[in-house]
């Protein structure tokens, strides 16, 4: 399998920040459906928006940061608008904080379009509604015409997958794509982005706290925890996992049908910190 | 002490004109003093809006809704936020970005002019997990999950005894989420706080919901217990689709397992 994606020690350090984010993440990406899973504030999103350099003072290292044929390391902020957006895409994870507040979403929609490809405005405003009703927005015409505050939480995730989709680019970085969905509407959006992988062959990786989903969903899946991965798997091994964090994380899943005693909690260990070379 | 919560034909209409659209065409819930609800339902169905309405954040509807037994609107406001907190879906936009959480957690302490506000905010962010120091953290320093906790703190630090929560736990990893729901059966056993609860995951309402009510196109498709999820009784068309893909989702993992 091609990668398109070759990251090697990564480090990532906030501004101001005591510790480093980020600590040695290693991974590579070929045409396929790699999940990110791990603790709240573990550092995916983080991991996310520094492949598209989106961390305005933090301080980025890697060995090796490679996209496709480009270094990403010695990107200018120029060179990475070009791809950013256009060959590589993140649907981030608080959409209506990402959209503009005082303009209707379907003009960012259209924008989209048009900042990527030549066409009329009308021909962007038809695409950009025919992708609202891909990702299943019932009353399009509506919803194009509405605020961000006007939208409801699912439709503002489904806002920003339409635009991913419209842009068109070979690798995806989900980040909680569609934690506010009803699962009727998410396994169609999922469909969707699956669609992507097998037939347009892009990369995608997915950042989710829904071990389902990722069991289901993904073909290999990252734990992530305290700046680090602590654990690699198939997704479909995932109920073998050994890293305790990992093992407590299937024990603290509700389950339809089980006993409504406390759920299990973890039981933090300090050396889970503790940096693997 | 308990309160219940009633809604009667509860209906809303956002826009003016040709363009103005009528949301809720008209819900009924009744939720029992001490009950933990559930409200499920497709994406764009109402759910958020109805909690909005209950709260009066959004207060341009028609119909009754009462809580204790006495209608909402008549509540006045500093007594309407001591018995009832919401949380939001969108933490991000709930939380001012240039307030600490310190100030975020303060904030209601003192028009409340409630004492011992140090400890009470200690307490409030220990029991959503995260440590004292976040005290002086902003919001844009925080990851997805962990301002979602500090929305949850803010919520619980006046001790209402109604929480309205819409997806409180959907941004969280399933340890933090545990922790969560735990606290608040914890509340719900020692206080008798009601709850309403917006949520995607059949789970956790078959975890926390004494009942559930599940919502399409801006109604309420049905009202079903939560023993009703695991062999799928709901009877409407919607419900039962719902619950039997919600099965279906968490189902591989017992086949494996
Ligand atoms: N701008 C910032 N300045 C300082 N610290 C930050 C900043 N942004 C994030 N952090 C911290 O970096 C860590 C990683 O954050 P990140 O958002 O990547 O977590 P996450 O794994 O995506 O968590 P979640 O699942 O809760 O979204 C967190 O501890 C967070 O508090
Ligand atoms: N201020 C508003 N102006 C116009 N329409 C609105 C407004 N607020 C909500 N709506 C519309 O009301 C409908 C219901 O929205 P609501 O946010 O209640 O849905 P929801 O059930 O919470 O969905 P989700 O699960 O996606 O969060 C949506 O079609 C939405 O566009
Ligand atoms: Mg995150
Ligand atoms: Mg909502």
């Amino acid at each position: 399998m091609d990668t398109l994606l070759d990251v090697s020690n990564l480090r990532i350090r906030y501004g101001g920040a005591a510790r480093e984010a980020v600590r040695g993440v290693s991974f590579t990406l070929g045409r396929e459906r790699l999940g990110i899973v791990g603790e709240s504030g573990s550092g995916k999103s983080t991991v996310g928006r520094a492949l598209l350099k989106l961390l305005p003072g933090a301080t980025i290292t890697a060995d090796r940061l490679r996209f496709e044929d480009v270094d990403l390391t010695l990107l200018s902020e120029r060179e990475m608008l070009k791809i950013r957006g256009r060959r590589m895409s993140m649907i981030l994870q608080d959409p209506k904080f990402s959209l503009n507040p005082i303009r209707r979403v379907g003009d960012q929609v259209s924008e989209t379009y048009l900042r990527h490809f030549r066409c009329s405005r009308r021909e962007a405003r038809e695409r950009a509604l025919a992708m609202l009703e891909a990702v299943k927005i019932r009353d399009p015409e509506r919803v194009y015409r509405q605020y961000p505050h006007e939208v409801s939480g699912g439709m503002g995730q489904r806002i920003m997958i339409a635009m991913m989709l419209l842009a068109d680019p070979d690798l995806v970085i989900a980040d909680e794509p569609t934690s506010a969905l009803d699962v009727t509407v998410r396994l169609q959006v999922l469909d969707i982005l699956d669609n992507l992988v097998r037939n347009r062959g892009i990369g995608l990786i997915m950042i989710s706290h829904d071990l389902n989903l990722v069991r289901n969903f993904c073909d290999r899946v990252l734990i992530m925890y305290a700046g680090q991965v602590v654990e690699t798997l198939k997704a479909g091994d995932l109920e073998r996992a050994e890293h305790p964090y990992t093992r407590g994380l299937l024990a603290a899943q509700p389950r339809i049908g089980g006993p409504r005693a406390p759920l299990s909690v973890l039981d933090r260990k300090p050396e889970w910190l503790e940096e693997n070379a | 002490m308990s309160v219940s919560v009633d809604v009667h034909d509860l209906s809303i209409v956002f826009g003016s004109g040709p363009q103005a659209v009528r949301v809720l065409p008209g819900v009924s819930i009744a939720v029992q003093p001490g009950e933990c609800f559930g409200l499920v339902g497709e994406s764009g169905s109402g759910k958020s809006t109805v909690l909005r309405c209950i709260s009066m954040l959004t207060d341009f509807w028609q119909g009754e809704i009462r809580i204790g037994g006495r209608f909402v609107r008549e509540i006045p406001l500093g007594e309407r936020c001591r018995t009832l907190q919401m949380v939001f879906q969108d933490p991000y936009g709930s939380l001012h970005p240039r307030q600490s959480v310190r100030t975020v957690l303060h904030e209601p302490l003192a028009i409340h002019k409630l004492d011992d506000r140090e400890d009470r905010m200690r307490r409030a962010i220990t029991d959503v997990g995260l440590p004292v120091s976040f005290l002086d953290r902003f919001p844009h320093q925080l990851s997805g999950g962990q301002r979602q906790r500090i929305a949850i703190a803010r919520a619980l630090i006046l001790e209402p005894s109604l929480l309205l929560l819409d997806e409180p736990t959907s941004a969280l990893d399933v340890s933090v989420q545990a922790e969560i729901l735990n606290l608040l059966q914890r509340l719900r056993d020692e206080r008798g706080f009601t709850y309403i609860m917006v949520t995607h995951d059949l789970a956790v309402v078959d975890h926390m919901c004494d009942r559930f009510a599940v919502m399409l196109l801006g109604e309420v498709a049905e009202v079903l217990p939560r023993d009703a999820i695991a062999g799928n009784q709901a009877t409407h068309p919607y419900a039962r689709e719902l619950v039997g893909a919600s099965l279906a989702y968490e189902g591989t993992r017992r086949a494996q397992g």
